[in-house]
């Protein structure tokens, strides 16, 4: 899922009659290097989600990881800083990519389909695959990254102008910019626009169930079914990942799960075997399951694409285990996109690429046996 | 939006640092020194330099006391007697020279100003053009915070952050770290001067030589799990910096045995010393010991039983890194003090 460049960005909101609103922070060759740094205080908000500790230190409690930061010092994500005891998250409203997405890139198939999602990301993240494909903003901190100045209020404009009945945080991990998610989630409800989290679903339990209780809907990737996956691959941990699957559920919060497929890392029978059945007992055999092809990139460029027969052959075994909706991502034109009735087999929404060909779903039921459909769909 | 970012900034510095491409590899011979392995019989010398009377009667460090602390660790290192004989072992005239503070811990606890020109003067006398040498670390307004003046441009000096002109957009990659550089290394620098401080860590029990290096890459914050290692030693290994990194200058005129990296005034002392090696490893050990001297002095617990063991030492001596030693009998340890 590749965001535009910020010239794209720029002449989008300009479109949308925004640029006004919009600053640069690049600096003019003629100047360098004695630019002065720019200010970054607009960006800057206490953060939520943390403890403070004697010496000036504190305990950040928003992901997992509960890094331990002295003063002057940033957490592992690199977007939230210690100044003198208060914890700040240095990311609001200081947004580094913008697009307007078909929503099935994100990809959410059971959520308004054919519909565009107002799509942006902040810098940061809370873990470092070593396959990331946005690694250039995910892993860099925000100063390193040009930015636009997008206040909630302005992206929930953006959104409306240009026709997104959603906003999605996306590209890079939005748990890390929770406040500014959580107050763009409310500036967008205001204006009648629903959001959605892209998510690697690293998060505690009470970040969690605040932040995304402002969703309408959360994609969550689920890396792999193996600690050691976590633990060498993305650099954290399973179990609090599968802890937000369930906690997604009793939030009765919509929840897709994408699985990006690694030859020979994450791509054996067992660990399919053992993810369907983990969803189908935790979750139910609803929750729709994307395997998608994994392209080489960033650290792990040693590997090949993931063969389109490594990913019908993960479907077969979810739908063995009783998925209902298991597709197959990245392949543009596979049947594996379409979403089927499970009760008589009818193909309901046809998909190519990104693009919705049909869309036959009605009142959330199959319209040829009335099989109910679970998702969010047009009212 | 990778591809745009990238043109971007390659427009950018094409316009920008020409003249400084040319010198973007450095001096073939001294980086094939730099990299070749250590000999297992060589040893590691290592000087710590004191002066009681640093601050004279102030609390501030005499300038010309600076100097002359520099020169005695230089000259006990190097073996010569006069200093410009030093500095010429380390530069030659007409190398562009990168000097990497460490101005995280403001005006208390950061590289020393007086320190930091000393070193500079004695470049110059060695032949080294003023403005071919640049003081850097990652960000500009820490350094002015901290009493560094900022200085871009004409003939004098450098100093700047790396905020000012950017990472390569290529990833440098060793075992555990993948970052990009700091373009003020790898397109202005044939040699690293390394001038860290010698500090507690609540996450890697000491910071020094090694893990001030952490300062030149744009990803810091994923280098702290576990102690820091291995990606202290990782980020040692990168070919940029490695091949680049001549002499590590560790400023212990104040030093800190508790509660750092950032400031604390109630847990730093003045050590009034400089430790100078080419060693990162022997110079990383021995800084250790003397914080853990002075835990002992205040009535602290080890570092090993507050479970923060600066393992990352011990990592970057092994054979994967060999990037010094850590093992006091393979050091040549002098303590000298300025009469
Ligand atoms: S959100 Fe960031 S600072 Fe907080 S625990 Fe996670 S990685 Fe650390």
């Amino acid at each position: 899922m590749q965001p535009i460049d910020r010239r794209s960005f720029l002449l989008c909101a300009a479109s949308a009659g925004m640029v006004g609103s919009i600053r640069c922070r690049a600096v003019s060759p003629a100047a360098w290097p004695a630019a002065a740094s720019p200010d970054d205080s607009r960006y800057r908000k206490e953060a939520l989600f943390y403890q403070k500790l004697p010496n000036r230190r504190i305990k950040c409690k928003l992901c997992p990881r509960e890094c331990i930061v002295g003063d002057k010092e940033r957490g592992y994500c690199g977007v939230r800083e210690n100044r003198g005891g208060t914890y700040y998250t240095l990311v609001h409203s200081r947004v580094c990519a913008a697009h307007i997405d078909p929503i099935e890139k994100k990809p959410l198939f059971h959520y308004l389909p054919g519909t565009l999602a107002f799509s942006v990301a902040t810098a940061g993240c809370n873990v470092d695959c070593k396959f990331c494909q946005n690694w250039d903003i995910s892993q860099s901190r925000p100063e390193q990254v040009p930015a636009n100045y997008l206040p909630p209020q302005t992206i929930a404009a953006l959104a409306a102008q240009n026709r997104c009945p959603t906003i999605a945080y996306t590209y890079s991990e939005p748990a890390v910019f929770s406040e500014f998610l959580m107050d763009t989630a409310d500036a967008g409800h205001q204006a009648g626009i629903r959001s959605v989290a892209i998510s690697n679903g690293y998060l505690q339990d009470e970040a969690l169930r605040t932040a995304y209780a402002k969703m309408d809907a959360v994609k969550i990737d689920l890396k792999a079914f193996s600690q050691a996956f976590y633990r060498d691959v993305v650099g954290g941990e399973l179990k609090p990942v599968l802890d937000s699957l369930v906690t997604l559920r009793k939030m009765n919060k919509w929840t897709e799960i994408v699985y990006l497929v690694v030859p020979t890392l994450n791509d054996g029978d067992q660990e399919f075997r053992s993810l369907a059945g983990w969803i189908r007992t935790n979750l139910g055999g609803e929750v729709p399951l994307h395997f998608t092809q994994f392209h080489p990139d960033y650290l792990l460029r040693n590997l090949p694409i993931t063969p389109v027969s490594t990913l019908e052959r993960a479907k077969a075994i979810a739908e063995g285990e009783g998925l209902h909706y298991v597709y197959i991502g990245n392949v543009p034109g596979h049947p594996g996109q379409h979403t089927y009735c499970p009760r008589c087999r009818k193909v309901l929404v046809a998909r190519t690429g990104f693009e919705v060909r049909q869309m036959l779903i009605q009142k959330g039921g199959c319209p040829f046996c009335g099989q109910r459909i679970p998702g969010v769909w047009h009212s | 939006m990778r591809k745009g970012h990238l043109e971007n900034r390659r427009e950018f510095l094409t316009g920008c640092l020409a003249g400084a491409a040319a010198l973007a590899c450095g001096d073939g011979l001294l980086q094939a020194e730099a990299l070749r392995p250590q000999p297992r019989e060589a040893k590691s010398k290592l000087v710590v330099a004191r002066d009681a009377l640093l601050r004279g009667s102030g609390t501030g460090v005499d300038p010309a006391r600076a100097l002359a602390l520099l020169d005695r660790a230089m000259q006990t290192l190097c073996a010569e007697s006069e200093p410009v004989g030093c500095w010429r072992k380390i530069v030659r005239p007409g190398q562009r020279v990168a000097i990497k503070v460490n101005a995280l811990g403001g005006r208390g606890l950061s590289s020393n100003v007086q320190v930091v020109d000393a070193i500079c003067e004695r470049l110059q006398s060695a032949g080294v053009r003023a403005q071919d040498i640049v003081i850097f670390d990652r960000d500009t307004a820490e350094m002015e915070h901290t009493g560094f003046r900022i200085r871009a441009g004409g003939n004098q000096v450098q100093c700047f952050g790396t905020d000012r002109v950017g990472y390569e957009d290529t990833l440098s990659r060793f075992g555990s770290v993948g970052s990009r550089v700091s373009k003020i290394l790898t397109r202005q620098c044939d040699v690293l001067i390394n001038v860290p401080v010698l500090k507690d860590h609540d996450g890697a029990g000491i910071t020094a030589a090694l893990k001030n290096m952490y300062g030149v890459i744009h990803n810091p914050n994923k280098c702290h799990p576990n102690g820091c290692n291995p990606y202290a030693a990782d980020v040692n290994m990168l070919a940029e910096i490695r091949s680049r990194a001549r002499l590590h200058i560790c400023d212990a005129t104040t030093a800190c045995y508790e509660g750092g990296p950032g400031f604390k005034p109630q847990f730093a002392w003045h050590e009034n010393a400089l430790l100078v090696s080419a060693d990162p490893v022997a110079l990383d050990h021995t800084g250790w010991q003397m914080i853990e001297r002075k835990r002992a002095e205040k009535g602290l617990s080890t570092l090993e039983a507050e479970g923060r063991t600066p393992r990352y030492i011990a990592t970057a001596a092994d054979a994967a890194h060999r990037l010094g030693t850590n093992d006091p009998r393979r050091m040549i340890l002098s303590e000298v003090r300025v009469a």
